[in-house]
This record gives C-alpha cells, structure tokens and sequence, in this order.
C-alpha cells in the first residue's frame, strides 16, 4: 500500500492543494488535514504549507502553532515521523520550537518571489536522502518573512551538527549564514523557505529539483515498512 | 475594568527592517539624529481585579504568545490610568 501523507490546512494555507497535488504525483496518498482535528487520522508523515494562516498576525506561523492538529504533529514528530515544513509551514516549526530559530522580516522589506538556487548540505535527512551531497538545486522562493535567525549558540550547534540543510547561493533575504533550511537533531523534522511542490512538473516549473524531497520520504517510509 | 499592558520589542542584538525603514524615513522628514525601533503593544483586558496570580497569568500568555522569546523580549505592567484605584 502506499504510504500515506498528510497536508495540513490552516485558515490562510495557501499551498495545501499543490503540496497534495505533489504529494500525489510522487505516488503516495494524499491526505487532507483540518487544522480544528486532533488526528493525524494515521497518516505516515506530515507537510506544513506555504500560505498566510492567520493572515500572519501576531507573527507569521504563531497563532497557527496553536492549532489542534498542531498537539499531534509535535507528538507525532517526537516520535520520529516525517515533518516537513515549507515556507508559512518552516515559520510554524519555529514557532512550535520544533526547530530551532525565527524568521523575520527580509533584510530590504521586500517580498521576494524568483527562481532560488540552493545547496543541498545535508542528505541525512527523511526529506533529502534522495539528493547528493552538496548538488546545487534550483527551488521556488517567495515570501516577505524569510531571513532566518537564530542565537550566535544555537547557529554554531547547527553548523557543528551538520543540521543546516539547505543554504542560499545567493542570499536573497538576509539571512544568517545562508541559511534557507534546517532539520532537527534526529533528521525527520525539517524546514525551509522554498517551495518544493512547485517544482514537480515540467510544465510549471523550471526545473523538477522538487522531486526528491517526496522521493526521499518515500524511501524513508518504504524502508521502515 | 483593569487593564494590563505588554510591550514586545525586537531584541537589541536583532536588526529591526521595520525600526530601520521607520528610522530612513524620518531622516528624509527632516528629523536628525532620531533613532527608531519598533514593537508591538498589546492592551489586556482583566476581568475583576488584577491579583498576583491573574499579572502572572498574563506573564505565561506573553511568553507563550505575544512575543517570540527567540527574536523578542517583552514587559508587562499594569496601566494605572484605566484601574479603578486612580
């Protein structure tokens, strides 16, 4: 059977319906996820969405931290399923300190929309295993919220532990260290700013650099089965 | 009806772009030598009267919500103009 993967839906989500759409065309099942149920309904990982859940008052990804689902989603990823969180979805993961670090506002307020070039620096993760180590890769980039941010202690632990995933090659926010994407200590949560399931057909978008992420956490679930 | 203030500021270590862009404009303004960063105020209205428990209450609820300890620090006070001790 395949595996199956959920998608959560927040008031303001705005790419739940690309993240399922690529969740499918990988070849798993596609799981809608209501952000007012508390049950992951036995889904075997988690995405986050892109999107503006609570129109980003307070903070972006605050106040959707504080979502039903989001009680089994931090059980669940402390149980070592697959999270992974894009955009709106890596901003929620901060806030929900499933992973370390903020972001702020981009470095010239500017809302930045392009083709974004990355470094892969970390394949052991369930989100990246699919990719080699250090390939250059180009991913959909658009947010007004994006420079990452973390303590002087906190980015030497990242750096030191390998746990950086992905870094800018041109660094189109501010953000620390180039840092677009990051996991936690175990590798089954991770988070970043761009948008992977934009990047799954050829007919939309510029490269297929998105593939691999839902490649990768077919293989982690295949495994584990 | 009392009313318990939280200010949330970016923390000094932190550049703030909105402090910055506010500072920028201020200059073009004509105003010298003004420096601005910028947070938020949340006003909090208390049913009943403000006790220990109830400030510490809205203490917890800064921490968890109002502002990202990661990124900001905040302060909570009460607003002695609006409680009914004048």
């Amino acid at each position: 059977m395949a595996p199956r993967i959920g998608v959560v839906t927040f008031p303001g989500s705005l790419d739940d319906e690309d993240a399922l759409r690529a969740v499918r065309l990988s070849g798993a099942e596609a799981v809608p996820l209501w952000h007012g149920s508390d049950s992951l309904t036995d889904v075997d990982a988690v995405i986050l969405p892109g999107g503006f859940s609570y129109g980003d008052y307070l903070r972006c990804g605050a106040i959707a931290r504080f979502a039903p689902v989001m009680t089994e989603v931090i059980r669940a990823a402390g149980e070592g399923m697959p999270v992974l969180g894009i955009c709106n979805g890596f901003q929620v993961l901060c806030e929900a300190h499933l992973l370390p670090g903020a972001l702020i506002r981009n470095e010239r307020q500017t809302f930045v929309c392009r083709d974004q070039r990355l470094r892969v620096e970390s394949v052991d993760t369930t989100w990246t295993s699919a990719f080699a180590p250090g390939q250059e890769i180009t991913i959909v980039l658009k947010n007004g919220e994006g420079r990452y941010l973390a303590d002087t202690e906190t980015v030497a632990r990242l750096e030191g532990e390998g746990r950086i995933v992905f870094r800018y090659l041109d660094n189109p926010n501010g953000s620390l260290n180039d840092i677009a994407g990051v996991c936690n200590e175990r590798g089954n949560v991770v988070g970043l700013m761009p948008h992977p399931e934009h990047n799954v057909e050829s007919l939309t978008s510029p490269s297929l650099d998105g593939r691999p992420f839902f490649a990768s956490v077919l293989d982690f679930l295949g495994e584990k089965v | 009806m009392a009313r318990v203030v939280v200010d949330v500021m970016p923390k000094p270590e932190i550049l703030d772009p909105q402090g910055k862009a506010v500072t920028g404009a201020l200059g073009r303004l004509g105003y010298s030598g003004l420096t601005v960063r910028q947070g938020k105020r949340f006003e909090v209205e208390v049913d009943g009267e403000i006790t220990d428990e109830r400030l510490a209450e809205v203490r917890d609820a800064a921490e968890k919500l109002f502002a990202n300890t990661v990124i900001e620090t905040f302060d909570v006070r009460v607003d002695t103009d609006s409680s009914d001790q004048g």
